[in-house]
């Protein structure tokens, strides 16, 4: 009776979904995968390094702009110490624009959606997408001359769209709540996700000129 | 049976069997980390970050009294590219671009509703207190007809052409403009006083961050445009991709502002329209390259991955 009541309970937690989730995560993404200490012997050339430094810019941009946030969105114009915090957000995007680029035309030429991998290719082509939005509510959030001249010629593109009746690029309020809450927020799990999935399939390998059989 | 199809090089890869070799993936993150870190620092030390600082409705009346005169008037009889926009700021039917017989901004509607004559000229003035020729005049104005209203606005915007400006008041050749005239120049010293710019932004709030109308009103007048253009800003130098100075600005977005520079979007009046068309189609093209015949092979012929991994195919031969 005992050892029936142990089963029950043993099946019960087995099919828990928290049990399932951590086993599945186990499987699929074992430390070895998400903290490796080896990589294969073809991973040797600089243009691996550009992913790396877009995330390293990426934190740059999260700690330059926290800092801005402290004060809020006016202080850089009062303040050298401001300007200069500013100018690090501002260089911190540029890098991390010229990084994420560099990185993507990289794995363009590596063919690095190869071997079920297409899902790593279309997160980081998504996040560069939404990054871009999140680059130019930072510009009209500005608060400054080009934020306003900014805005007025981006509306007409926006507006024609149809985007212009929930997305007001002259509301300073919503452009800013836009950069440095839910853009943020989606670049940021944009990226987790993409990274997850570069450490779950592994580094693309170079190509074979030999066709084969495949298992599908 | 185990089905198998053909080995297809743009999409399938041989999985790697060969050697390892060490990799420490924080300490390349945490350098990566540093060096952009000391890049950043440099950068900010070295151009600093553009900080022109923003006109207003203030500084545009007090620097081109007459330029403005000129906007209010065509705010006030409602023909200003504000007053004449449609969605989703007014009703005005027919203006709004369309993308073949679409208008997308058609569909989505009015959700911001500007009125430029109510909003940028009427209601601010109401707001002024004890100008007695002002009340008058607004008093003449709301009382005469739509025809007659709009036969005094005539004379008026087509008299300011030829207006001057003489110690920041906008000097108007005479004519039949009634009310409109003391109108137009009370709004202009209540621009020149700075109130303008309060009474449009806290119109419905005492806390305001919605510069929908302001910037509205500023675009439609030849103020910021100039200060602009002497700034390489405008459409057709590149536009919102460049900010002040040499800084690099949105550089990203050279592909989108590229198309306002080339026909037929150089000459379409539905071009926003259209190139916002082209870059969503040309995103979700990046997007799914991998499954896009010829995009996705690309690679393999240009033989650059040869480049990338050299030492690779170096050991294999």
């Amino acid at each position: 009776m005992g050892a029936s009541k142990d089963s029950a309970v043993s099946d019960e937690i087995n099919q828990q979904w928290t049990t399932r989730a951590r086993r599945g995560l186990a499987k699929s993404f074992p430390y070895e995968k998400l903290l490796p200490d080896t990589q294969p012997s073809y991973l040797s050339s600089w243009i691996y390094v550009f992913g790396a430094l877009t995330i390293g810019a990426l934190a740059m941009i999260i700690l330059s702009g926290a800092v801005l946030s402290i004060e809020g969105p006016t202080w850089w114009h009062q303040s050298s110490l401001g300007l200069f915090v500013n100018s690090l957000h501002l260089w911190s995007v540029e890098l991390f624009f010229f990084f994420m680029v560099v990185h993507m035309w990289g794995k363009y030429f590596m063919g690095a959606w190869r071997g079920k991998r297409a899902l790593t290719w279309m997160s980081g082509a998504v996040t560069f997408s939404i990054s871009i939005a999140a680059g130019f509510t930072g510009y009209v959030s500005q608060t400054n001359f080009d934020s306003q001249w900014i805005a007025t010629q981006a509306k007409d593109g926006i507006n024609s769209t149809g985007a212009g009746a929930f997305f007001n690029v002259l509301n300073v309020g919503q452009m800013l709540m836009w950069h440095i809450v839910l853009l943020p927020a989606v670049v940021i799990a944009l990226v987790a996700i993409h990274v997850i999935l570069v450490r779950h399939r592994g580094i693309v390998p170079p190509y074979t000129e030999q066709a084969r059989e495949v298992t599908p | 049976m185990t089905k198998t199809r053909r080995f297809n090089p743009d999409r399938d890869v041989v999985e790697w069997k060969g050697g390892s070799r060490p990799y420490d993936l924080l300490k390349e993150v945490t350098i990566c980390f540093i060096v952009v870190a000391i890049l950043t620092i440099a950068l900010a030390i070295l151009f600093s970050s553009p900080s022109d600082r923003a006109v207003s409705l203030h500084t545009w009346a007090t620097s081109s009294p007459v330029d403005f005169a000129q906007t209010a008037i065509t705010e006030l009889d409602g023909t200003s590219a504000s007053a004449t926009y449609g969605p989703p700021y007014n009703n005005t039917a027919g203006v709004s671009q369309r993308l073949g017989p679409i208008s997308l901004a058609e569909l989505m509607g009015v959700n911001e509703t500007v009125n430029p004559p109510t909003d940028f000229v009427l209601q601010p003035l109401k707001t002024v207190r004890g100008d007695h020729v002002l009340y008058t005049a607004l008093a003449t104005f709301s009382a005469a007809g739509v025809g007659q209203q709009a036969s005094w606005e005539r004379a008026y915007e087509k008299s300011v052409v030829n207006a001057t400006a003489s110690g920041g008041s906008v000097m108007v050749p005479s004519g039949d403009y009634g009310p409109v005239s003391q109108m137009i120049s009370s709004l202009t010293q209540m621009a020149q006083s700075g109130a303008l710019d309060t009474s449009m932004l806290n119109e419905a709030s005492f806390f305001g961050m919605d510069y929908t109308k302001s910037l509205l009103f500023l675009s439609d007048g030849g103020y910021l445009t100039t200060k602009a253009t002497g700034q390489h800003l405008t459409g057709d130098q590149w536009g919102m991709m460049n900010e002040v100075g040499n800084y690099p600005g949105q550089s990203w977005l050279w592909l989108y502002t590229m198309w306002y520079q080339v026909k037929p979007f150089s000459t379409s009046a539905n071009a926003d329209v259209q190139v916002w068309a082209l870059m969503m189609l040309l995103s979700v093209l990046l997007i799914m390259v991998p499954f896009i015949p010829v995009l996705r092979s690309i690679p393999r012929w240009s033989k650059v991955y040869r480049i990338i991994w050299r030492d690779h195919y170096r050991s294999e031969t």
